[in-house]
């Protein structure tokens, strides 16, 4: 290169052998290769290399697997009714992060929401750093949709399901309930929960930024809807046994009380209520303690004199007694291992039936010392006390009944008119129907059509002279006149026992019925027990009694039994004579084959 | 034409043919998604329905109100003993 010498003299300074033409080219282009293999590497290092990183990552941003709600199965009664229902409703969840973006939209949604300004900000505020928050749950489908018609951003609807009880606080302690995701929590609603709960289901969906679902790609898992169930209960006996009850807790001043009844053939349960109850629609209110307890199978009593029926069952099954065999109660005060046992009046020379239609628990004692422990303890023991029903409720109680080697003579004694054991009502009720159904105990269940197999507990024939001998207690001169239904036999035995305590016995009761209708073959056992009655009556045969008289009168009614003592009914009817009601044909509660039968002049009774 | 061209030209018909039934089925399949998810809203949307519905009739029908509603609307009672009548059989 030919320089001027004044260009030479200026960049003579600079001259150097780096900075000639070619090497400046060379480091250029070195520079570029460099940039294009580091750029190429990059590539190779995410298109191959970590490729199914980033793509895992991608999708997880974009596609997503989101659960199918699934409703809960329905429960219904016998007949179809239902009884607790699962109706889907919406709970409203937002991002706060997204929220918070837009805080001019915040009083709007707010006010849609039913919530203060001040409390939603707030709540947002303490979430600010979380993706998910409710606003709101378990709202109705159409005011959700009020919401969501606000397009606020960072706000979305979830579908969930409530549970409803139409019947409310009648049913409340079988059906028990569920929390607020659906699951149980109580009663039937926590036994069958496995049975009752769908498998939700999965679907894979394609979502946009603000997590809206933009496409559904792949259906995962179809959602399984939870199974029905259908109770053996059937609700028009369950309410009037529910009414009666209150009616009598009412009336007595009684704390609490439980009825249970049960169909004697098939053990199903057709009606269990427990006063105080609640609604399990609105559980948030204040409750009496105890309230959500199903007494009928937690608590366990004194049965008191309802036990006696057992007592002279075990004495006639040794064959020494017969219901005609005379004891001798008098003077109605008996002295027994330095205490008295006492009867309420000297009853005399009395028979075994008597001994049950009056009650006396002197003749209940000297039943049991003629038995020995293990005899006596065995009756019971296979009439199913001391021991859970297996009906399958959550916190039953097996009730408790002492070992025979523990009985001392006075212990053998009090168990003989029900005290010193203890059982459930419901277990009560299981030992009757028993009896009513020849001597076959079928165990209890809730369950309608579930066919327990029954095991014969007695002789059927015993079963049927003890059936007898209990109709007396209803009979003219028995402790529960007040029990009777018009047009049928019923049997049953009456109970009062003393509330143990800590020290002994209160002057507090309990009152019992433990009755079987119709006495000429039995449907229904039922227990009725009514707690601390604090009124002027506390005996079994003025308070329990009438509850079970006036609820079978409309239970036999709507359960179609036929009345079993039709002169008996006649007797309670004025003499009254009329021509037939209608003309053959038209329904006169006859089938048509048996209307056929029925002669013109069929008269109606006098 | 020899048989060779033709040959290369019939698979590349085939695969030009496959791919417009490719494009087609997925299309098809789309459809019938949209078609199949519009139907499950509106099953779930009747099943909503058919539980608010069994629901209120729960409520009407509790027997309560039935008792409440024969007394106080309808002024039905339980018939006194001397209003019955029994046909014997």
């Amino acid at each position: 290169m030919r320089q001027t010498p004044v260009a030479k003299r200026n960049n003579a300074h600079f001259r150097s052998p780096w900075l000639d033409t070619r090497r400046r080219l060379l480091i250029v282009v070195g520079v570029l290769c460099l940039s294009t293999v580091a750029l190429v590497v990059r590539a190779v290092d995410l298109q191959l290399i970590d490729k199914d990183f980033y793509q895992q990552q991608g999708d997880a941003r974009f596609l997503r697997e989101v659960p199918i709600a699934t409703s809960r199965g329905m429960i219904t009664d016998r007949l179809g009714e239902p009884l607790a229902v699962s109706t889907p409703v919406v709970s409203i969840w937002a991002n706060p992060q997204e929220l918070l973006l837009h805080p001019e939209k915040l009083p709007k949604l707010a006010e849609a929401l039913g919530t203060g300004l001040e409390l939603l900000s707030q709540r947002l505020a303490q979430r600010a750093d979380k993706e998910f928050v409710y606003l709101r749950r378990h709202l109705n489908p159409d005011e959700a949709d009020l919401i969501m018609a606000l397009g606020v951003p960072g706000v979305a609807a979830q579908r969930e399901y409530r549970r409803f009880y139409p019947t409310g606080d009648v049913m409340s302690h079988v059906l028990g309930f569920t929390n607020i995701d659906d699951r149980g929590q109580e009663g039937l609603e926590l036994a069958f929960d496995e049975w009752l709960t769908g498998k939700p289901g999965a679907k894979k969906v394609i979502r946009d930024r603000r997590g809206r679902i933009v496409e559904n790609v792949d259906l995962i898992r179809a959602a399984e809807p939870g199974r029905d169930l259908t109770l053996s209960i059937d609700r028009r006996v369950q309410y009037l046994a529910y009414r009666e009850l209150k009616t009598a807790l009412l009336e007595h001043s009684a704390t609490s009380g439980s009825v249970v009844v049960l169909e004697v053939a098939t053990g199903e349960v057709l009606a269990m209520v427990n006063l105080p109850s609640y609604n399990p629609n609105a559980r948030d209110v204040e409750l009496e303690p105890g309230a959500f307890r199903n007494r009928a199978v937690t608590d366990v009593l004194e049965p008191g004199s309802v036990l006696k029926a057992f007592t002279v069952a075990a004495a006639l099954e040794t064959g020494k007694f017969l219901p005609e065999t005379i004891i001798d109660t008098s003077p109605g005060t008996m002295p027994l291992a330095g205490h008295t046992i006492r009867d309420i009046h000297n009853y005399g020379k009395i028979s075994l039936t008597r001994l049950l239609t009056k009650s006396s628990n002197i003749g209940a004692t000297k039943l049991a010392l003629e038995m020995s422990n293990e005899h006596f303890h065995d009756v019971l023991r296979r009439f199913g006390f001391g021991e859970a029903t297996g009906i399958g409720f959550p916190g039953e109680s097996p009730g408790v009944l002492p070992g025979p080697r523990s009985w001392g003579i006075l212990h053998k004694a009090t168990i003989s008119y029900g005290y010193g054991l203890s059982t459930t009502p419901l277990q009560l009720a299981q030992a009757y129907a028993a009896i009513g159904n020849g001597g076959v105990l079928v165990p209890p269940t809730f369950i309608h059509g579930a066919r327990n197999p029954g095991r014969q507990v007695i002789d059927p024939q015993l079963a049927s002279t003890l059936v007898d001998m209990l109709e007396t207690v209803t009979g003219p001169e028995g402790t529960a006149k007040l029990a009777r239904v018009a047009g049928f036999r019923a049997a049953g035995k009456t109970g009062t026992s003393r509330m143990a305590s800590v020290g002994g016995y209160q002057k507090r009761y309990i009152s019992l019925f433990a009755g079987l209708i119709p006495a000429s073959n039995p449907k229904f056992s039922v227990v009725v027990v009514v707690n601390d009655p604090s009124g002027k009556d506390y005996y079994g045969g003025l308070v329990a009694a009438p509850v079970f008289g006036r609820m079978m009168e409309g239970a036999l009614r709507v359960m179609n039994v036929p009345p079993d003592d039709v002169p008996g009914l006649l007797a309670a009817l004025p003499t009254r004579v009329t021509t037939a009601l209608a003309p053959p044909g038209v329904d006169n509660g006859l089938l048509p084959a048996e209307a056929e039968s029925v002669p013109d002049n069929v008269g109606l009774l006098p | 034409m020899s048989l060779r061209v033709f040959g290369f030209l019939l698979l590349l018909l085939a695969v030009v043919g496959s791919g417009v039934g490719v494009v087609y089925a997925r299309h098809e399949h789309r459809q019938q998604f949209v078609a199949l998810t519009e139907l499950e809203r509106e099953r779930d949307e009747l099943n909503i329905e058919f539980g608010r519905l069994q629901l209120e009739q729960a409520t009407w029908a509790a027997t309560s109100r039935i008792e409440q509603v024969a007394r106080s609307t309808l002024g039905m009672k339980y018939p006194e003993a001397s209003e019955l009548q029994v046909i014997q059989p």
